[in-house]
């Protein structure tokens, strides 16, 4: 099914801001803003909730680290003990190094996959941005349209009076 | 906005604005490859290949090629690899820990920084490596179960924890740097005009749009990625130190080692970053976003640790002497005026002198000083490592075993030729990938620039809204 959109085109940011609180003022609900690159206090006006990537990576974290002593413990301690420069079979203050190496890949590396996952960023070709100078210099407001419920009209003049420098229709294959 | 002091110089001159930052940062990768850049490649790929020989004659003949003997085992090949893992340092710490601190100043350099990291790191790799002398069973560092019983891997041993330490800080660091250039690859992507270009750079850049829901988690894993890869950098350098001081060698065994392995790495680091940007601004017109700011603020780096290293020199003859150690006091008066001197006094000069220049603002802010300076860390740096590495080890308990080091051809080769893998790679990188991150760079741009960029007033002046000010500490 197709979808239209469309497109407020503006170029600077702190415009975009105060016309994306003016907009949803208005009772507009925005589907996407893209940016070439992370603006500052977008987040409070669109509404989007802090991110739990954090607590992603915590857990991996702590998955990686329970692992790395299980690990150490379990191969030196119980599967094959040898005594090594005298120690005792498990060792822990000389497992710590790789306890700790290990929480950090696990971490790290399961909160990445895990940003790629939700945010669906994946090796492909095509080229998916609705208006392409938005990874250059422009900031770009898309608005669903339906059908017989959005006055094109209104929504074009609502864009310009908040500072829109174009205002744009899109037709995207879903 | 954000209060940026009126006394601050701006990180960005030329009164540029958000699409100047992309055509300059474009045109070197969409551009032919010039005369210059192919001169470069062409003397990085000769070392290229005087590496390639010597890894062949090592590997081929075993590590007999090299001129170790079984007073002096480690020489070179640690040497060198202490030294590229320190310079890949200071990458990490440009891309983290002044993202933790909230430096502006990084956002040009961070990308090239994080580059030389990698590159740098993959050369420090080659050494362990090949000083198996046989790299196929490089896999059996790794705890694998196998059929001796399983007989497993020492994990009392700081060889390994550089095992695990190295191939974590190598993957982050990768997983750091890519994530940034995702957002800059789709700029890039969708600039191109050929459909070679265009597919590659789509596939490179993930899918990206830019969307604010995917910017917001990007800045999220940005920031816990600085917080990982800060303890993560300390914890390498560390690891490092211990394969020396958990050992009985006097010289080695020593607690100081920790610190004073960073301190070096930050300092040899951003010695190399320095080396390296200096040639690519003037190389690639950058010197609007590396501005001498950003020099200034690099030489106060290397003046603090290179400091820290002098300090830490001087502290390890006190305890030398302090610890009524015999053995001890002789590994230090030998490196100072042993048959080693000439190599103990060219890391002193090179390493405690000549950073002290740098007290002096002309001298910071002067690209000839800075250059001829950070080329004396890099030579110094390494000899630090040679000097505590050969000089501890040539003279050890017993006298009848003393014996001296002197490197072979192959030797010689193979560290040359990983500065040749190391400039092949950087150069790939500084010609098919931003060698800017754009996107940070527009970010700031609005506080830190020069002139204010093109600001839309027609629709009245933007408002200073609440969203604004709570996040007005960036």
């Amino acid at each position: 099914m197709n979808k239209k959109f469309v497109l407020g085109i503006y170029d600077d940011e702190d415009v975009l801001l105060t016309a994306i609180e003016n907009v949803r003022a208005a009772g507009t609900k925005i589907y996407e803003v893209f940016s070439p690159f992370p603006i500052h206090g977008i987040d409070d006006v669109l509404g989007i909730k802090r991110s739990r990537l954090p607590i992603a990576a915590f857990f991996f974290g702590l998955f990686g680290c329970s692992f790395a002593l299980w690990m150490q413990i379990w191969m030196l301690g119980f599967d094959w003990p040898m005594i090594i420069g005298g120690k005792p079979h498990i060792a822990l203050p000389a497992f710590i190094p790789v306890t700790f190496e290990l929480t950090v890949l696990f971490a790290a590396h399961g909160m990445v996959i895990t940003f790629f996952i939700v945010t669906k960023l994946k090796p492909s070709t095509k080229v998916p941005v609705f208006d392409k100078r938005s990874t250059d210099d422009k900031f770009v407001m898309a608005i669903e349209v339906k059908d017989g419920v959005t006055d094109i009209a209104a929504l074009n003049n609502l864009l310009r009076t908040n500072g829109a420098i174009e205002v744009n229709q899109k037709e995207v294959l879903k | 906005m954000q209060h940026v002091s009126p006394i601050r110089e701006p990180l960005v001159t030329g009164g540029k604005t958000y699409h100047d930052i992309t055509e300059d940062v474009c045109r070197q990768v969409e551009a032919k490859p010039n005369m210059r850049w192919a001169i470069a490649l062409a003397v990085a790929l000769v070392g290229f290949a005087i590496f390639c020989y010597s890894v062949y004659r090592t590997l081929w003949y075993g590590i007999g090629e090299w001129g170790l003997n079984k007073t002096v085992g480690w020489a070179w090949d640690i040497t060198n690899f202490v030294w590229w893992v320190g310079i890949g340092h200071a990458g990490t710490l440009i891309s983290a820990i002044l993202l933790l601190f909230r430096q502006k100043w990084r956002t040009s350099i961070n990308r090239a920084a994080e580059a030389m990291t990698i590159f740098a790191v993959i050369c420090a790799a080659m050494f362990p490596v090949l000083h198996m002398g046989r790299p196929w069973m490089a896999l059996w560092v790794l705890p694998l179960p196998n059929t001796y019983g399983s007989l497993w891997v020492n994990f009392n041993s700081p060889l390994l924890w550089d095992v695990f330490a190295i191939s974590t800080y190598f993957s982050v660091s990768l997983v750091f740097w890519y994530i940034g250039l995702i957002p800059d690859f789709a700029t890039i992507r969708d600039r191109a005009t050929g459909p070679i270009a265009r597919r590659a750079y789509a596939f490179l850049s993930f899918g990206w749009t830019g969307s604010a829901k995917a910017w917001s988690r990007y800045e999220t894993v940005s920031l816990i990625l600085a917080g990982l890869a800060t303890p993560l950098v300390l914890s390498v350098h560390t690891i490092v130190s211990f394969d020396f001081a958990t050992s009985v060698i006097p010289g080695w065994h020593t607690t100081i080692f920790p610190p004073y392995f960073v301190a070096g790495a930050i300092f040899s680091g951003f010695a190399m970053v320095l080396t390296l940007m200096i040639i690519t601004r003037k190389v690639f017109k950058l010197e609007d976003y590396i501005t001498l700011e950003h020099i200034e603020s690099m030489n106060k780096v290397i003046i603090l640790t290179g400091s820290i290293v002098g300090v830490a020199y001087i502290t390890e003859f006190f305890i030398a002497w302090y610890s009524q150690v015999e053995y001890e006091q002789y590994a230090f008066i030998n490196r100072a005026t042993g048959p080693y001197w000439w190599a103990y006094w060219s890391m002193m000069t090179c390493n405690v002198i000549t950073p002290q220049l740098f007290w002096f603002r002309s001298i910071r802010r002067s690209l000839t000083a800075t250059f001829i300076i950070t080329i004396f860390v890099n030579i110094g740096m390494w000899f630090e490592r040679f000097v505590i590495i050969v000089t501890s080890l040539h003279r050890d308990y017993l006298p009848s075993s003393w014996a001296m080091f002197s490197p072979t051809i192959i030797d010689v080769g193979v560290y040359v030729g990983t500065i040749g893998l190391f400039f092949t790679l950087f150069l790939l990188f500084a010609k098919y990938f931003p060698v800017i991150n754009m996107a940070e760079v527009k970010a700031i741009l609005k506080s830190s620039s020069e002139v204010k960029p093109h600001a839309n007033t027609m629709h009245g002046t933007p408002k200073d809204s609440n969203s604004n000010t709570s996040h007005s500490n960036e």
